[in-house]
């Protein structure tokens, strides 16, 4: 590196500054129609670090909110028959509604950034989540809850240690769609302001290795969240074979 | 069948406990959209450090489209190293997203380009832009300030927008001048910015001042107007004649000259509230204005070649021009 | 009534956007160019809806049978559930964008991007829907006679038009929203309004979700009554009765 003294008047950039470029001497990366470069890959992987782990902010908050939010639902809807109808409506009407418009719908509620972003995902694992735990509560069979009257619990202990733990496989399957699903959809956040891997694949839409790397950390950010909550579900209900939705 | 309450319940909370660790460490990195303020001056750099700026907060805006980021990132790393609390915000959109951007207060400035200031904002038909970059400075400057907002001297590198195509399509029909394109646009897609609809100085130029009518119009995101020309799809598009695509793969694009000055060049300046100039002291415009001292058309050029074919950050290329120019150490 | 529960920005938002909906203005972003109107906004519509129709057709014409023949095998659930659930997981910004870089932008392209998003869905579904036919009623149409497609027709697939039916609304909504952005690739759907605010300004940006978020209700609609109808009367009262 050239020291100070030797440089030309300040403003003139430094010898070697400007590089000739053509066909022949092109960097892979310059080239369009390289599929995947390993060398710039290997390279740069590290700007692919913090909008990965927005991306996880952005999938862990949503969930959670959405879990939280729809097993309070459930739970209310389970002991209120007539909350069933409109919740699952609600729930429903909520769901289908593509989240990249909630992004907008809320903005002028909630304004632009990461806020809006989770508020809209959450919306989204919401009813899949929601749906699943009435669907597990609903499949515990009379009899069980008939005999567990029998023995003498209450309303409420039949709930938390009967129903609840029996409708457990459905209530993960239930988290774990609704995470790989957020994972995926998550890329879109980039369009409300809230970051994630979606900025990185919008700032270049034409270099292939950059879509590629940050498409596939996202897909498999989406199928590693997926083996986790099955490996989850397979533990927490050992007794009993999964039928999948 | 038993139910092991124990194992559901540590499982539960183990799961949980994973939920929030996540969440709490991922609260911990920090966002990526500001850049470093680097302690400047001490390195020996030309720009030295004022300890009076350090009161003085300042967020540089840019267009959505890679010169424009370099730009901005450049005055950015330039002010924090001049001591002032720089960031950036780029990539914001449009002209008329960062003019309303650095009206409303966003941004403290942005790098526009005189002759889009005069076209777009202004109301200057392409034949009044003032040829000269001092001229074209002037007439922006003296319209700015009537809504209060100031620019800085120009740079010394002009872009303008031009309509390229393939190099066999343009022997395939003889086209040289944009003029050429009469008769033969009907036969032609063209595809340019989604705004380019509305510009005098893109399609609504074309249309009004060459009388042209093309097959069909097709709004596609900046970073793909080469694409398009390379997959097919599109026949002509709207390139700048800064991109390095043109040196680079000069054996395959070409741009038609623009014979009736439709589309004026622009050398950039940088617009600014006139309350944020003042509030900033001199060396705002002092840093501004020295730092630009070294974008000649060549250095431009370069540094537009190693953020879109290179695929480095515009940071990066910044810091390297600041650093091989001397302006920080 | 809803409007003393909303606040006054939020209404102001939404009277602009709906006004963009009906009446062509004057852009006050881009200074002159006429924007919005009925007709914009239909036409935009349509060709989310064209596409929506041409993706899911596709979609339907690979997934379905692939997913009734290995329903009605009973082989291949492995790869049923992991289509499914792999097709669930593909980042759907990441997609379309690779389509655009690397086939190219229009119509035809983007459909096989959408059709991605819309096998797995269908395919998963329709597998499980034909699988989870009980095997006895299989068993005795197969002994009163019935060849094998017969039974497919008459017996599973009516049985699973519920499973499968639900299987063609998640793809629908998938291939609905993705083709929201559609215009990054090139082909204008009414996701322009929500991604070029440069041009559409702040109330097409409203609009745009507004005319999203009622073409999505509006095809999850059709689907419900498409299902209605051809949910077999027996099994709608069995449904009704569980």
């Amino acid at each position: 590196m050239a020291s100070p003294a030797l440089l030309a008047a300040v403003g003139e950039v430094g010898e070697g500054f400007i590089h000739h470029r053509d066909s022949a001497n092109r960097s892979c990366q310059a080239i369009p129609s390289k599929l995947f470069c390993w060398d710039w890959a290997r390279e740069h992987i590290g700007r692919y670090a913090t909008p990965t782990v927005q991306h996880l902010e952005l999938v862990v908050f949503s969930v959670v909110i959405g879990f939280i939010v729809a097993f309070a639902l459930a739970l209310l809807a389970h002991r209120r028959r007539w909350l069933r109808t409109p919740l699952l409506i609600g729930t429903g009407i909520l769901f289908t509604i593509p989240s990249v418009a909630f992004f907008f719908l809320l903005e002028p509620l909630a304004g632009r950034g990461r806020d809006t972003a989770i508020a809209a995902l959450s919306i989204y694992t919401l009813q899949i989540i929601y749906r699943n735990t009435m669907v597990g509560l609903a499949n515990v069979p009379a009899s069980v809850k008939d005999a567990a009257r029998g023995m003498g619990l209450t309303d409420r202990q039949i709930l938390w240690k009967v129903e609840l733990p029996l409708a457990t496989p459905e209530i993960v399957t239930g988290l774990q769609i609704a995470t790989v699903s957020t994972v995926a959809i998550a890329t879109l956040a980039v369009f409300a302001g809230g970051g994630g891997l979606g900025t990185l694949i919008k700032s270049d839409l034409s270099f292939k290795t950059n879509l590629i790397l940050a498409g596939g950390i996202a897909f498999l950010m989406a199928i590693a969240f997926g083996l986790i909550l099955f490996v989850v579900q397979r533990l927490l209900t050992p007794w009993r074979r999964v039928e999948t939705t | 069948m038993r139910i092991d309450h124990k194992r559901l319940r540590a499982a539960m909370a183990g799961l949980l406990a994973l939920a929030l660790a996540a969440g709490v460490t991922a609260c911990g990195s920090s966002s990526d959209s500001s850049s470093s303020s680097e302690s400047g001056g001490e390195g020996g750099g030309a720009i030295v450090s004022n300890p009076k700026n350090a009161k003085v907060s300042l967020t540089i805006g840019s267009k959505n489209f890679p010169e424009q980021e370099i730009l901005g990132e450049i005055f950015t790393q330039a002010l924090s190293a001049a001591g002032y609390k720089a960031k950036s915000d780029l990539s914001l959109g449009s002209e008329t997203v960062a003019h309303q951007a650095v009206k409303s207060g966003t941004i403290s400035g942005y790098p526009e380009y005189a002759s889009t200031a005069l076209t777009s904002f202004f109301g200057v038909e392409p034949e009044e832009v003032p040829a000269g970059a001092t001229a074209a400075y002037e007439k922006a400057k003296a319209e700015f300030e009537k809504e209060g907002l100031t620019a800085f001297p120009p740079t010394p590198f002009a872009s303008a927008n031009a309509v390229g195509t393939l190099k066999k399509t343009a022997e395939k029909y003889g086209l040289k001048t944009v003029s050429d394109l009469e008769g033969v646009s009907e036969k032609l897609s063209l595809y340019g910015s989604p705004e380019c609809r509305e510009r005098i100085d893109c399609l609504a130029g074309l249309e009004k001042y060459y009388g042209l009518k093309f097959k069909s119009f097709h709004p596609v995101d900046i970073g793909l107007r080469y694409t398009v020309l390379e997959k097919g799809q599109a026949d002509l598009s709207i390139l700048f004649t800064t991109d390095p695509q043109l040196s680079a793969e000069s054996d395959k694009f070409v741009i038609l000259e623009d014979d009736k000055h439709v589309f004026p060049a622009g050398n950039v300046i940088f617009v600014t509230k006139d309350s944020v100039a003042e509030e900033a002291g001199p060396d705002y415009e002092k840093t501004i204005v020295e730092v630009q001292k070294g974008l000649t058309l060549p250095v431009m050029q370069e540094l537009d070649a190693r953020v879109e074919l290179e695929k480095q950050t515009p940071k990066e290329a910044a810091a390297a021009y600041l650093k091989s120019a001397g302006y920080t150490g | 009534m809803i409007g003393a529960l909303l606040p006054q920005p939020v209404l102001a938002s939404v009277k602009g956007a709906i006004e963009f909906i009906f009446t062509p203005q004057t852009s006050n972003v881009t200074g002159g160019k006429t924007v919005g109107g009925i007709d914009q906004v239909i036409e935009l519509a349509l060709k989310q809806l064209e596409l929506t129709v041409l993706a899911l057709a596709l979609s339907l014409v690979i997934a379905l049978p692939i997913g009734l023949y290995l329903g009605h095998r009973g082989s291949g659930e492995l790869f049923a559930t992991a289509i499914g659930n792999a097709g669930r997981a593909v980042p759907e910004l990441a997609l379309i964008a690779f389509m655009a870089a690397a086939i190219g932008v229009g119509v035809l392209n983007l459909m096989i991007a959408l059709a991605v998003l819309g096998i797995p869905p269908i395919l998963a579904n329709t597998f499980v829907g034909i699988h989870q036919v009980d095997r006895s009623t299989v068993d005795a149409a197969r002994g009163i006679g019935m060849t094998e497609f017969e039974i497919l027709r008459k017996v599973e697939l009516p049985l699973a038009i519920p499973t499968v039916m639900s299987g063609i609304r998640g793809a629908t909504i998938a291939i609905v929203a993705t083709a929201t952005i559609a215009p990054l690739a090139g082909v204008l759907t009414l996701g322009d309004f929500i991604i070029n605010k440069n041009v559409y300004g702040n109330n097409g940006v409203l609009a745009g979700a507004i005319m999203v978020a009622l073409l999505a209700l509006l095809l999850e609609f059709a689907l419900s009554v498409i299902q209605r109808r051809i949910t077999p009367d027996g099994l709608k009262l069995k449904l009704k009765t569980t």
